[in-house]
């Protein structure tokens, strides 16, 4: 299995607001809860229109939720591993 | 997430228990009912294609039954409704749930038809193609626990 590269902050920003439940968040961005576990896990890269719900829940631009790993990505690329 | 069974895994699970055991088990009626009787019929064709057209309308009505009881005992024991909506990460996983699992079932076609070329009895393919796709069903069910456990 690929490690996932893109990282998040989604269980800062929900203790954040409010201590918003995983439920709320998966409610608000119309996917179950387990989805919301996967991502906040780092074992699920959302799509590009869940990350913009995500961050649209929480007021902010996308770049605040989540990060993109490049120099951890680049060492995969040489090592011929698989992104 | 690891270790705690969620409620689409324990449904997966419930469908892939449900694939396994209602064709056993109405293959086991219908092997005692026809065949000690009449052993020849293992190979007639037209009996098994019809034994096989009663199973799907009887897999499809024993599903529905089973996880409407699946609902109802969830909702019993966690208080707790099973989710209705199918979101991208479901979707992404039964996409590839469903390509491995089409490879179970081809290569169940393939020695099916193969036990045919080397002369096997025509029950043999019979039972082959007919457990292949069972097989394949429940392949599909396995890779989607994985998926969900370990990631994608």
């Amino acid at each position: 299995m690929s490690k996932c590269l893109i990282s998040n902050n989604i269980r800062k920003l929900r203790f954040n607001a409010d201590e918003m439940t995983q439920q709320e968040l998966a409610d608000k961005t119309g996917v179950t809860r387990q989805t919301i576990i996967a991502i906040e896990n780092g074992k699920y890269s959302p799509t590009l229109e869940l990350a913009f719900r995500v961050a649209r829940v929480f007021n902010k631009p996308l770049e605040e939720v989540f990060s993109f790993d490049l120099k951890d990505a680049k060492n995969k690329s040489l090592t011929g591993k698989r992104i | 997430m690891e270790g705690k069974m969620y409620r689409k895994e324990s449904q997966i699970l419930v469908t892939m228990f449900s694939l396994i055991l209602i064709p056993v088990i109405y293959a086991l009626i219908v092997y005692n009912k026809y065949v000690p009787g009449n052993p020849d019929i293992l190979n007639d064709l037209a009996f098994w294609g019809k034994r096989f057209i009663v199973l799907v309308p009887v897999m499809v009505v024993a599903l529905i039954v089973i996880h409407i009881i699946f609902a109802i005992i969830n909702k019993i024991v966690t208080n707790q409704d099973i989710p209705v909506i199918t979101d991208e990460m479901d979707r992404l996983i039964d996409l590839k749930s469903i390509k491995i699992s089409r490879w179970v079932t081809s290569v169940g076609f393939l020695l099916a038809f193969g036990s045919q070329a080397i002369g096997m009895q025509p029950w043999v393919m019979l039972a082959t193609l007919i457990s292949s796709c069972f097989l394949g069903g429940v392949v599909e069910g396995i890779v989607q626990i994985y998926f969900y456990r370990k990631g994608i």
